[in-house]
């Protein structure tokens, strides 16, 4: 008995021994900043004020009376809504035409990826702004097919959003290759006792392998949409979330809040209410799992 | 009959696999074509640039004078010092990174302590939470430990492990049979020796895998640099690149996409030789947006 508590107690100060290098990062880098900036949220923090205490204020003042918040925010719901279906849809459909027997397959897997693997970096953005701004690519190719634009797709309010939502769906790289394992392994009796039943092509797809894939779609989905709203690079470097803050991202507004304006204390409560939507994004999320993801036994 | 039958089917087949071949192709293409276009864009002369911007074979070459641009840097900081400070910054990161993450997930997986669960959730909720978010209040604590514009406050985000490399080792060690370790147990190991020994020389994908996207974010980190730095010589790459974007100062495009180029290299050559890594892990653990 004595002997078993004292492996016990070994055991949780080897534990805790182990964890101490990733415990201290924690404290450092994220349990210590969310409590100070929760308390910061509260006051009219500027870098060099003290910092007086003002209870809600700040939250009350982005929602009635920052307008830019809500233009940051429709930014980053829409490219998150129209993004995340877009790129999860085309990796699925790439990954069900890469699924069969075929020469050089590992080839166009390995060339698919590359997006996803330099997609983050500043010079893919630069490549971006590039292709699609003034004289850019975009607007000279159209023009050899007699399509003249005055203004290119980075400069029109309209068409800046697609054109960084596009930069998102070219890294469809990585969701393709988990969907790709997932679809292989999907038992193929299924697909057999189907055929034999005399199933067409789309009812296999609707009733076998949408359904066998949803645990992979909603993993997927959840972590594509945290993802998601964190866009910063490409508004940053691209359009700096112009024209008329048509690319406005979340994330640029929170940076320009606090590293423009030097307005601290608002800019943590930016911040605790895009992780409050994350977490009720994530939050619906999980409560709508039982009515369409499927998970076997 | 039956020849000229399986002379169609043969024919239907080849068919089929130009058909599949073809948009498998047009598709691939698209996907490379924008780096493909950096690259001849930084062989280009900056006066033709513009004149065939779409084409990927260049009017007037002009490399030469486009790398030794880029080779000279910005605002008199020579590339060469961009380039150590990403180095150090994204090896110094990495190492920490991983090492921290394998003592945890070894905790999480093979030791038996308090609050395990609890702090497990922890490294979850970690993952959840762009880091970004984070950045304001990070930036408030290094500035009143003085570490604001120095290299550690680049490092220490990334030295003390992350969610995403925790949980993928968590996800292997699960997969690794307990028998192992409990007859290494018996035997009198401790846990380094058994975590070291024994797991480790089994991790190893793992710990490739974790290594490599460890180094991709470290080195194409752009957020925490543009926050935490104000030295032009304390900056790495993708702030250098920042700076050469600046209209005002430069208008030098032909060296940009060559300083572009360079900053990609290092993930494109780790790319070539580790993909069998990165293709498994991504595969196994799925995590990675």
């Amino acid at each position: 008995m004595t002997k078993i508590k004292a492996y016990k107690k070994r055991d949780n100060i080897a534990g805790y021994l182990l964890l101490l290098p990733w415990l201290f990062g924690f404290f450092l880098m994220w349990l210590i900043p969310m409590l100070i900036s929760i308390y910061y949220s509260m006051t009219d923090f500027n870098l060099l004020n003290t910092p007086s205490f003002i209870g809600f204020q700040n939250y009350v003042r982005v929602f009635t009376q920052d307008k830019t918040f809500w233009q940051a925010l429709k930014v980053t719901f829409s490219y998150v809504l129209v993004l995340v279906p877009l790129r999860l849809a085309f990796a699925l459909w790439v990954a069900m035409i890469l699924n069969q027997k075929r020469r050089f397959l590992g080839l166009y897997r390995t060339l698919y990826y590359v997006p996803s693997i330099v997609g983050g970096s500043i010079a893919v953005s630069i490549v971006w702004k590039q292709i699609f701004g003034n004289e850019g690519v975009a607007m000279t190719l159209l023009g050899l097919f007699g399509i003249e634009q005055k203004i290119s797709f980075l400069g029109n309010p309209k068409t800046a959003l697609g054109v960084i939502v596009l930069m998102g769906v070219w890294q469809f790289g990585s969701s393709m290759l988990i969907f790709l394992s997932a679809l292989k392994q999907i038992p193929v009796s299924l697909y057999e006792s189907a055929r034999v039943d005399g199933a067409s092509k789309s009812k296999i797809f609707w009733k076998i392998t949408l359904p066998m894939l949803t645990p992979t779609i909603f993993f997927n989905l959840i972590m594509q949409i945290v993802n998601g709203f964190r866009v910063f690079t490409e508004s940053y470097v691209i359009t700096n979330g112009g024209p008329m803050d048509s690319t406005l991202s979340y994330v640029l507004y929170l940076y320009q809040r606090a590293f423009k304006y030097f307005d601290m204390g608002y800019s943590c409560a930016l911040a605790w209410i895009l992780v409050l939507i994350i977490a009720a994004f994530t939050a619906i999320l999980f409560k709508t799992q039982d009515s369409w993801v499927h998970y076997e036994n | 009959m039956t020849k000229t039958e399986s002379k169609h089917h043969k024919f239907l087949r080849i068919l089929d696999s130009v058909k599949f071949h073809a948009l498998v192709m047009a598709i691939g293409f698209i996907m490379v074509y924008p780096l493909i276009w950096l690259f001849a864009s930084s062989l280009k002369s900056n006066d033709t640039m513009f004149l065939n911007t779409y084409s990927l074979i260049p009017i007037k070459f002009d490399a030469a004078v486009n790398y030794l641009g880029a080779w000279k840097g910005v605002a008199g900081v020579s590339l060469l010092t961009f380039l150590g400070n990403s180095a150090f910054v994204t090896i110094v990161g990495t190492i920490g990174c991983v090492f921290t993450s394998i003592l945890a997930a070894y905790a999480f997986t093979r030791v038996h302590f308090r609050f395990s669960r609890f702090w497990f959730s922890c490294v979850l909720v970690t993952m959840m939470i762009p880091t970004q978010v984070m950045v304001v209040p990070q930036y408030i604590i290094l500035k009143k430990m003085n570490l604001i514009d120095t290299r550690i406050a680049l490092i220490l985000p990334w030295f003390f492990g992350g969610g995403f490399f925790i949980f993928l080792l968590v996800q292997s060690l699960k997969a690794i049979p307990r028998e192992l370790d409990e007859a290494a147990q018996i035997d009198g190991c401790g846990h380094f020796r058994i975590l070291f020994n024994i797991l480790v020389p089994i991790l190893k994908p793992s710990i490739v895998t974790a290594s490599i996207f460890s180094f991709y974010w470290i080195w194409q980190d752009f957020f925490q640099p543009l926050i935490f730095m104000s030295t032009t010589s304390k900056f790495t790459l993708p702030l250098a690149l920042n700076m050469y974007l600046d209209p005002n100062s430069y208008n030098n495009y032909g060296s940009l996409f060559a300083m572009s180029v360079i900053s990609l290299l290092p993930i494109l050559i780790f790319f070539i030789f580790f993909q069998k890594y990165l293709v498994d892990g991504i595969a196994m653990d799925g995590i990675k947006g």
